[in-house]
C-alpha cells in the first residue's frame, strides 16, 4: 500500500503540494506514482524563473517503464528546482516526499489550492487505480 | 487472473510486483528492477522461468525431423547434453519461434520454446512431427530456475549433491546434464555465466528458498529484459516474428546453409536472400542524450523515417539508453530517433553492449 502523508495536498494527476511558507509551495510526485512508474532514470525539470500555469506539463519523469509528464498543480513562478535529481533520479523512488521533491513555486493564485485533495481522498483515488 | 508457476507464492512473499506475461502471473521486479540488474552483473540472481514451454521429442527419426523443422542444423549436436540455439521458420522464411534444442541420444531430444508462442508452437511441432513418427511430450510438472551472474555457478554447486556437483562443474558452456532428477544446463539469457536448472515442480519452492538463503537474489522479468538487451540477445516478437526473416534479425549465424541438400522449412524462401545483400538489418543504438529508447520509436536518416526501434531500454551498465533497431542495410554512423516530439541523435553500433559484466562502449 502506498503512503500519502496527511500534511500534504494532492492532485488527481499524482503530484503532491507542500506548504513551504504562505504563497510558496514545493511540488513532487506521490509514492503511488513512483511505484507505478518503477525505477527513475531521467528527470527533466522546469527552469528557475519559468512561469507555469496549473495543469501545464512542466516536468518529465522517465522511468525504465515509461516517460510521464508532471503537471503543475499550481500556477506561478518556479523559484527552485531539485538539482540533485540530475545525477540521482532514484531519489524520487527512495524518498518521493522528501529528497525526491521536484520544484518549488511562488503561487500566483492561492484559490487553486482549494481544488486539491486531502491525503485520505487521494489514497481512495489511488486505490481505485490498483486493480 | 493468469496461470501461476509453482513459485508464485514465493514471489508474493518477496514483495514482487506481479504482471501478466503471456497469460502467466509473473514477477516484474521485487522492488527495484535496476538494483536487480546490477545483482546479476556483479553477483548472482535467480529468475523463475517456469512459464516457458518444455518439449521432449522421442522416436527413431527424431534427428531427421529436427533437421527439417529447425533452421540451425541439429547435426551439430553429437554429444550428450549439447545445446543449440535456433529458429523454427515458416514456409515464407519468417520466424515461428526461437528456441534451444538439447540432444540426449538418437531417439531423444528436448526443446525449450517461448511462453508467448506456446499454442502455435505446439500445434506447429505436432503437425510436422506426425510424418516422422516423433512423439511430442510437453513437460508440465517441472519448474525452471535460471541462476545467472559471476557467482551463480558456485552458489548452485553449494546446493547440489556430490554427484550432481561433479557433473555440473564439468559442463562447458551450452551443455547440460540430467542428474538425480535435476536437469542442469549451462545456458542463460543475460550474457553472464550461470545455469538454468529444471527441477520437479514439487521441489521448486525448496530449491528457490535454499538459493535465496545463500544469497542468490530474486530477479524479475524487468531486469531479464535489460540484461538480455545489453547482452545483444533477440527477443521473439520484438526483434523477429513470422513476418521477419532471421537474416534481418541479426540471426544469419543461426541458419545452417550447409549441407546444401538439407531441406528445412523456410529454406526455399530464404535461398534468394542468403547470398544477396539484405535490404534491412538489425543494429544496436546508443543514445548519448538524456532519454530512453523504446520499442516502435522511428529511426530518421536524412529527414526520412527509415526504420524502427524493435526493443529499447535504459542500460544500467552504460548509464544511458540502448536499443535494437531495424534499418536499411547501408545505415551506419549516426541516426536520429524520434521520441516525445523530439529527434535525438543515436550512435549505430554492433551489439553486444555489455560483455562479461563490462560495457563494450562508452
Amino acid at each position: 500500500m502506498s503512503n500519502a502523508p496527511s500534511h500534504l495536498k494532492y492532485a488527481k494527476s499524482h503530484e503532491w503540494v507542500e506548504t513551504v511558507s504562505e504563497g510558496t509551495y514545493r511540488i513532487g510526485i506521490s509514492d503511488h506514482a513512483q511505484d507505478l512508474l518503477g525505477d527513475m532514470v531521467f528527470i527533466e525539470l522546469p527552469e528557475v524563473g519559468q512561469t507555469i500555469s496549473a495543469q501545464d506539463e512542466c516536468a518529465v519523469v522517465e522511468s525504465v517503464k515509461a516517460a510521464s509528464d508532471v503537471y503543475s498543480p499550481l500556477s506561478g513562478e518556479v523559484i527552485e528546482i531539485n538539482e540533485a535529481l540530475v545525477d540521482g533520479p532514484d531519489l524520487v523512488n527512495r524518498d518521493p516526499y522528501g529528497d525526491g521533491w521536484l520544484f518549488t513555486v511562488k503561487a500566483s493564485d492561492l484559490s487553486e489550492l482549494d481544488g486539491l485533495l486531502a491525503a485520505d481522498e487521494y489514497i481512495k483515488l489511488s486505490a481505485d487505480d490498483d486493480h | 487472473m493468469g496461470a501461476k508457476t509453482a513459485l508464485y507464492q514465493e514471489h508474493l512473499n518477496l514483495g514482487a510486483k506481479v504482471v501478466d506475461f503471456a497469460g502467466w502471473d509473473m514477477p516484474l521486479h521485487y522492488g527495484s528492477q535496476v538494483e536487480e540488474h546490477y545483482k546479476v552483473r556483479g553477483d548472482a540472481g535467480m529468475f523463475d522461468v517456469s512459464h516457458m514451454t518444455f518439449v521432449d521429442l522421442k522416436g527413431e527419426r527424431v534427428r531427421e525431423f529436427l533437421r527439417y523443422l529447425l533452421a540451425n542444423n541439429v547435426d551439430r549436436l553429437t554429444t550428450y547434453g549439447r545445446a543449440l540455439y535456433t529458429c523454427m521458420l515458416n514456409e515464407q522464411g519468417g520466424v515461428v519461434d526461437d528456441l534451444i534444442v538439447y540432444y540426449f541420444d538418437e531417439t531423444y531430444f528436448r526443446m525449450v520454446v517461448n511462453a508467448g508462442t506456446h499454442d502455435k508452437d505446439m500445434a506447429w511441432i505436432k503437425r510436422h512431427a506426425t510424418s516422422f513418427d516423433v512423439v511430442v511430450e510437453e513437460l508440465t510438472d517441472v519448474a525452471l530456475l535460471a541462476v545467472q551472474g559471476p557467482e551463480a555457478r558456485s552458489r548452485v554447486h553449494n546446493l547440489l549433491s556430490e554427484t550432481q556437483r561433479e557433473k555440473a562443474e564439468a559442463l562447458a558452456p551450452f551443455n547440460a546434464v540430467e542428474s538425480e532428477g535435476f536437469f542442469i544446463s549451462r545456458t542463460g539469457y543475460t550474457g553472464e555465466d550461470g545455469y538454468e536448472v529444471m527441477v520437479p515442480e514439487d521441489q521448486a519452492v525448496d530449491f528457490w528458498r535454499r538459493l535465496h538463503k545463500i544469497g542468490v537474489h530474486p530477479i524479475g522479468l524487468g531486469a531479464r529484459d535489460t540484461l538480455r538487451l545489453e547482452a545483444g540477445m533477440d527477443l521473439y516478437s520484438a526483434e523477429m516474428d513470422e513476418e521477419t526473416s532471421p537474416l534481418e534479425a541479426g540471426l544469419k549465424w543461426t541458419v545452417a546453409w550447409e549441407p546444401q541438400d538439407r531441406n528445412f522449412i523456410g529454406r526455399e524462401a530464404l535461398e534468394p536472400q542468403y547470398n544477396a545483400t539484405p535490404t534491412r538489418k538489425l543494429v544496436g543504438l546508443i543514445l548519448d542524450d538524456r532519454g530512453v529508447l523504446r520499442g516502435h520509436q522511428r529511426v530518421i536518416v536524412d529527414g526520412e523515417a527509415v526504420g524502427e526501434v524493435t526493443s529499447g531500454s535504459f542500460s544500467p551498465t552504460l548509464g544511458k539508453a540502448i536499443a535494437f533497431a531495424r534499418v536499411p542495410y547501408d545505415v551506419s554512423g549516426r541516426v536520429l530517433v524520434e521520441m516525445r516530439g523530439k529527434q535525438l541523435p543515436a550512435r549505430v553500433v554492433k551489439p553486444p553492449f555489455v560483455r562479461h559484466g563490462k560495457a563494450c562502449f562508452e
